[in-house]
């Protein structure tokens, strides 16, 4: 009994040792997360919602809140029709460059920002041969909300392909088999059984990629131009604002990106598919 | 007995059925896959190239001219440096979180469990105003940081926290225990134990974290760019000397450090591909 009891505790270590390491990893923690975040919401908040509401309630700050929305709303679109094109591609289809098509959905995970705004401005600006055809036809993408979609979008490209690829490849393609013969046509057999059963993981994807494009920062910096009252997001607000002086609407704005991350943590960690501990 | 009609159903319609199943597969994935490339190249194929072949215009010479100027090299050997450093903390602080919180039943271990995930859902500029307000100028703890290498890899340290943790975690979260306790009964001490059983199996993931964080440390803009009050030569990292760049027009320059960075990154994924392949191979 004592000595299992002795072979029980010996993995975790002896009780100095444990104490140790769980002071050092939470001290960490708290030095690094907790704190930071803590002190901010302090600094908001330390003069009442007064000020943190006519901070946010300004238009500029209005503005930037409706371009952040309206370009995460269509970054997240295009990236969830595509993901789960490309999930679906890749969990029930062999063909030659597969591998690589796996290889170069991750390639943005990889990529700095300022490298990604540079990369569109190379093919998108005015100074480029496509970029010029677009500008000359009423299109121009970079310094308008195109360029900051596409953006957006180049980011948080991973993200619903990512969540959606393991539980494809879990449930497996009997049942939509199985319909087939019975009938049911490729759109039937999508929107009766794949989509069912995908809806929890494309969920979580949809909102890790919302937050994400909400979040971005370094490349729509160099493809938006920062033009105030236009092309300015939330998170090139609260970088003018603070550059500006302004550290009452600059805190402001980040604390209701704070209260975004926040939330989008808790939903996706209620949609985090746990099942088959893999 | 109640499977008797769909069986039946399932034989009789064969003949009429393949067809249509075999016409369709044939055309629809081909459609897709076809979709799926025109978009990579769209928003990341086409751009990246357009960028490596920016920064070769001019040849081998003008590309090296504008990676060896002073800004951009100490800029790019300060980033590699920090990286590195970020990289090696996180192994070690990521699997000490990762152990702590699946071994050692923690109170608070939920709430430390979901905030670790904070700096991924977090805007980068957020958490570089974040850690400015409490280790800058006006810091209420006395620990000023700000336009200092050490502030930056503080804000890297923030940025990169979840990759070690997250890649570790689910692996120990597996780990059997009977062996860790068979060989406590025989004698081995918690040291031996760690590094003879746990250390074997958790050491790809690890691995495979690190990897990552160093790769996302390389890149990291938003984070740095306040803390660092962009001091060339001093505290500039390489994405926000290629941002300088862009902004007065040197597009060339901006092109070569970015190449850089490219590449490495590059070689960091394809490492930990291998690395991953090796792993599957061996279980």
């Amino acid at each position: 009994m004592t000595s299992q009891t002795v072979a029980r505790r010996a993995p975790s270590g002896g009780g100095v040792t444990r104490w140790t390491m769980r002071g050092v990893a939470l001290t960490y923690l708290f030095f690094l997360l907790l704190l930071p975040v803590g002190v901010i919401l302090y600094q908001t908040f330390k003069h009442g919602l007064t000020p943190v509401w006519h901070a946010l309630t300004t238009s500029a700050a209005e503005h930037a809140f409706l371009v952040t929305g309206e370009v995460a709303a269509l970054a997240v679109i295009l990236n969830t029709v595509f993901g789960v094109a490309a999930a679906i591609l890749l969990v029930r289809h062999r063909f030659p460059g597969r591998r690589l098509l796996d290889a170069v959905i991750d390639l943005p995970i990889a990529v700095s920002p300022v490298v990604v705004g540079l990369a569109l401005i190379l093919v998108y600006g005015s100074n480029a041969t496509a970029g010029g055809w677009l500008v000359r036809h009423g299109f121009p993408i970079i310094f308008s909300l195109p360029g900051m979609v596409i953006a957006t979008t180049f980011v948080a490209l991973p993200l619903v392909v990512r969540a959606v690829m393991p539980v494809l490849e879990e449930i497996g393609d009997e049942q939509e088999q199985a319909a087939a013969t019975l009938g049911a046509n490729a759109l039937q057999r999508f929107v009766r059984i794949t989509l069912p059963s995908i809806r929890g993981a494309l969920a979580y994807g949809v909102v890790l990629a919302l937050a994400r494009s909400l979040g971005e920062f370094g490349a729509v910096a160099v493809v938006s131009g920062r033009i105030v009252g236009k092309t300015q997001t939330v998170t090139i607000y609260v970088q003018q604002e603070y550059q500006n002086f302004d550290q009452t609407g600059a805190y402001a704005a980040a604390t209701a990106l704070v209260i975004v991350a926040v939330v989008s943590l808790i939903v996706s960690r209620f949609l985090r598919p746990r099942g088959g501990n893999k | 007995m109640s499977a008797l009609p769909s069986d039946a159903a399932v034989l009789a319609a064969p003949p009429v059925r393949r067809g249509r199943t075999w016409s369709r597969p044939a055309f629809g994935p081909a459609l897709t896959g076809g979709l799926v490339v025109v978009y990579l190249s769209v928003i990341v194929l086409i751009p990246l190239g357009f960028v490596v072949a920016k920064s070769t215009t001019g040849g081998w010479s003008a590309f090296w001219a504008s990676v060896h100027t002073p800004d951009a090299w100490s800029a790019l050997e300060l980033t590699v440096g920090l990286s590195l450093v970020v990289a090696l903390v996180n192994l070690v602080m990521g699997t000490l979180i990762a152990w702590v919180l699946v071994r050692d039943k923690v109170p608070g271990r939920q709430l430390f469990d979901t905030v670790i995930d904070l700096p991924f859902a977090l805007p980068t500029i957020v958490a570089g105003l974040t850690l400015l307000l409490l280790y800058g100028v006006q810091s209420p703890i006395g620990l000023n940081l700000a336009y200092a290498r050490t502030g930056v890899l503080v804000a890297l340290l923030f940025v990169t926290l979840p990759f070690v943790v997250r890649t570790v975690q689910p692996v120990l979260l597996e780990l059997d225990r009977d062996m860790e306790e068979a060989a406590a009964s025989l004698g081995a001490g918690p040291l031996t134990i760690f590094r003879r059983i746990v250390l074997p199996t958790i050491a790809p993931a690890m691995a495979a974290g690190t990897a990552l964080a160093f790769a996302r440390a390389l890149s990291e803009f938003g984070s740095t760019v306040l803390i660092s009050g962009n001091v060339p030569r001093q505290t500039q990292v390489a994405a926000v000397n290629i941002f300088g760049q862009i902004q007065s027009d040197n597009v060339h320059g901006a092109a070569a450090v970015s190449t850089v960075l490219l590449v490495v990154a590059l070689i960091v994924l394809v490492l930990l591909n291998v690395i991953q392949r090796w792993v599957a191979r061996r279980d």
